[in-house]
Parts: C-alpha cells; structure tokens; sequence
C-alpha cells in the first residue's frame, strides 16, 4: 500500500523536492474522505489546507442569491485543489463541493507555509510549481472568457 | 435533424447522378438558390454511399435558410473537396480533439476508426463544447465508448445539475494523451481553441508531423483559383481543409493571418 510520501513523490506538483522536504511534506498530510454533494471550502473560509485528489471530482462554483448557480470549473484525478494556502489573505475565493465521492490527500498548507518562511529554497520551489498551476489555469481563463464556441457577435 | 438549438445535420440523396464517394476530412459546397453557396465539411459515414450528410451551423443567411430545408426540398452539391484525415497509418494510438461544430469533420474519421478499431491502439476523443446543451451526436458518442473509445467531454459552463466536466478542452489534453511516440492527433474546433491546444501538445514530445488539423474557413470557388481562402502559401480548399501541424507552424504564429 502506497504511503503518502510515495503519492506526492509521484505527483509533477512535487518534484525536485529533497528527500527530507518530500518526508515534511507528507507529514503535513492526511487521507481525507467526502461524500457526494458536501461542501470542501465556501467563499471567505480559511485556505489552511489545500488537497491532491485521488479519485472522483469537484465542482467550483460562485453563488450569488439573485442568480441560478453555475459551475466554473471541475478539478478531478491528480489535480492540485486550492491555491490560496499561498497567496495572502489565505482564504478561499469560490464554493468547492464534491460531485461525487471523493478521496483526497489533504495538506496543511498553514503548517507547509511556516515551514516556507524558514526555509526559502523550499518555499521557492513549491511557488514555481504553484506558478505553473496559476499559468495554465490562466490560460484556460482566457480561452474561456473569449467564448469560443460563440459565433464572434 | 436539429442537433442542437442552432446545429443540424442535412441528409441529402442524389437526384440523378450517383453520390460521388469521399474521404473522412473532406468537403462540399452546398448552394441553396437564391441565398448562395457555402462551404460544408461531410459529416457523414464514407461507407455509407447512399446518402450525404453535413452537419451545419445556422450563422449566416444561407446557413439559416437551409436550416428550414425541409424533406423533399432540393440542394446543389459541388464536391468532394480538399485533403483528408491521414488514417491510414495503423497501429498507433489515436487522440481526436473536436471543439464546438469542429466534431462534424471528424465525425467521418470517428466512424471509420470505429469500423477498423481493430487497427488502432487505444483511441481517445476530447470534446468540447459550450454547454451540455449544445453537445451533439450524443447516441454515437455512447456508441463510440461502448467499443473502447476513450471519451472525456468538458463544457465551458453548466448549472449545478450537470455531472461531467467543467473547462475548456485544451486542460484535458495532457491528461488524456496515450504515448506521445506513437500518438495521431486529429484536432478540429474553432481556430483559437486550435492554437491553445497545440500550446499543450508542444509540452509533451510530440511529433509535428503527426498531428493533423482541419482549418474550417471561409472558401468560395474549391478549387484554388479565387484566392479568398489562401494561408500564407496554401490555398486552403486545395492544399487542405486538413493539414498537418508541420505545414501551418509558421503561419499559426502570425496572429492576424
């Protein structure tokens, strides 16, 4: 059975990570479990924590009483789920809800940022891997604002 | 048959002369009398010689009229036209990756790696489009997958009822493409979705030459002599509609070609 130092050190997220940083890293984390339909994060909620789902997928979402709610985006297998544990204030910025079961590795990004602080080199490291998450969501961004499907009116 | 609220397939049989067989990638011109004559790949199966069939758009004038064509109702058909998917090399893996109405064209290409699938290692299709609603050929689709297709649809937005995935196709990409070494890519859509899939697919090693596009632009006369539909030094209704990434290199990079 695959501990969870073996499942980050197989995870892009976490390359070139030292042995003894990979091993301080798996200790920050912990299987986690969610059911269909429950709520991982809601807008304002602290981001202490942030996941590398291992089966099943979620939903983003922004929801606003005046408008029906829509999903933004889908996270699903070896996808790296929130990204604010890094970027202050440390606060989640959309809804996040399971649409399936879902089995995660959760990391205490809390715990993963002090450690970031005192040692700068890992720190370093997990922001060019965090940075290369941000860019290609970014892309999807702007693919997705330019509405491509619609017929340029 | 409406596919979608502005998507619908036109099945068309010959009037006198036999339908000239074609190759999955091709197209016609369809003239409607007294609207005009547009360009319309061939959605239809290239075995299947008794009817033509092209699934279209509704966005202009004549696309708009022929989308009230009713049974019995007569059509010009000039064609077939242009290159075709390169399926005949075998024994590979296949990755298709459709955008919006871009299924259409490699509709024919899906179902004749379907007839063969033999021939193929594993064959993946990447769908995209807008919302759930206007996702098409969903009977085929399920079909396709019940032979062994892989097929991983996303939609751009959808409400909370919808179950599949939520983003733009191009993000399925790498975790969806088999090996690299040995991969055919067919890759239609709209030409941004195009350019932004090709992004990804330049991050793993594969080869130019092995991924092939379809450019749906606008053609007037088919058959290389109006000028309207040149590329750089291609006349895309002669030396395409379907190109590999290796000739269109270059010219993709110049952003108002």
């Amino acid at each position: 059975m695959k501990t969870i130092a073996d499942i980050l050190r197989e995870h892009s997220f976490f390359d070139g990570l030292s042995p003894e940083d990979l091993t301080f890293v798996a200790g920050c984390g912990k299987n986690v479990h969610f059911l269909e339909g429950e709520v991982i994060a809601s807008p304002g909620d602290p981001a202490n924590e942030f996941y590398l789902i291992r089966e099943g997928h979620v939903a983003i979402s922004l929801n606003n009483p005046s408008r029906k709610p829509f999903i933004l985006q889908t996270l699903g297998v070896n996808e790296i789920l929130g990204l604010s544990w890094l970027i202050p204030p440390y606060q989640w910025t959309v809804s996040v809800r399971a649409q399936c079961s879902i089995r995660a590795i959760a990391i205490d990004g809390a715990c993963l940022r002090q450690k970031c602080e005192k040692d700068p080199c890992l720190g370093f490291k997990l922001m060019k891997h965090l940075v290369q998450v941000m860019a290609m969501r970014e892309d999807a961004i702007w693919l997705h604002l330019f509405d491509v499907y619609g017929n340029g009116k | 048959m409406q596919e979608t609220h502005d998507v619908f397939s036109l099945s068309l049989s010959a009037q006198s002369e036999r339908i000239p067989s074609f190759l999955p990638g091709q197209f016609n011109m369809l003239y409607l009398f007294g609207f005009g004559e547009v360009p319309i790949s061939i959605s239809g199966d290239p075995s299947k010689q008794e009817e033509l069939v092209h699934t279209i758009r509704a966005v202009g004038a004549v696309t708009k009229a022929m989308q009230k064509l009713k049974k019995g109702d007569e059509v010009g058909v000039r064609g077939p036209f242009g290159t075709h998917w390169p399926l005949s090399k075998k024994d590979c893996d296949v990755l298709v990756i459709a955008g919006g109405v871009g299924l259409a064209p490699l509709r024919p290409a899906l179902l004749y790696l379907a007839t063969h699938r033999k021939d193929y290692k594993t064959i993946t299709l990447l769908y995209g489009a807008r919302s759930p609603d206007d996702l098409f050929y969903k009977q085929e689709i399920q079909e396709w997958e019940e032979l062994g297709f892989t097929v991983k649809i996303s939609v751009d937005r959808a409400d909370v009822s919808w179950r599949g995935s939520v983003g733009v196709i191009t993000t399925l990409i790498n975790k969806h493409l088999p090996c690299p070494q040995n991969t055919l890519v067919l890759l239609c859509g709209p030409e941004i979705m195009i350019k932004f899939a090709l992004h990804e697919l330049m991050r793993t090693k594969i080869d130019p030459r092995e991924i092939y596009i379809s450019m749906e632009r606008n053609m007037q006369c088919a058959v290389g002599f109006c000028g309207h539909c040149q590329y750089g030094p291609y006349f895309l209704c002669k030396d395409g509609p379907v190109f590999s990434y290796e000739q269109l290199q270059t010219w993709l990079t110049i952003e108002q070609l």
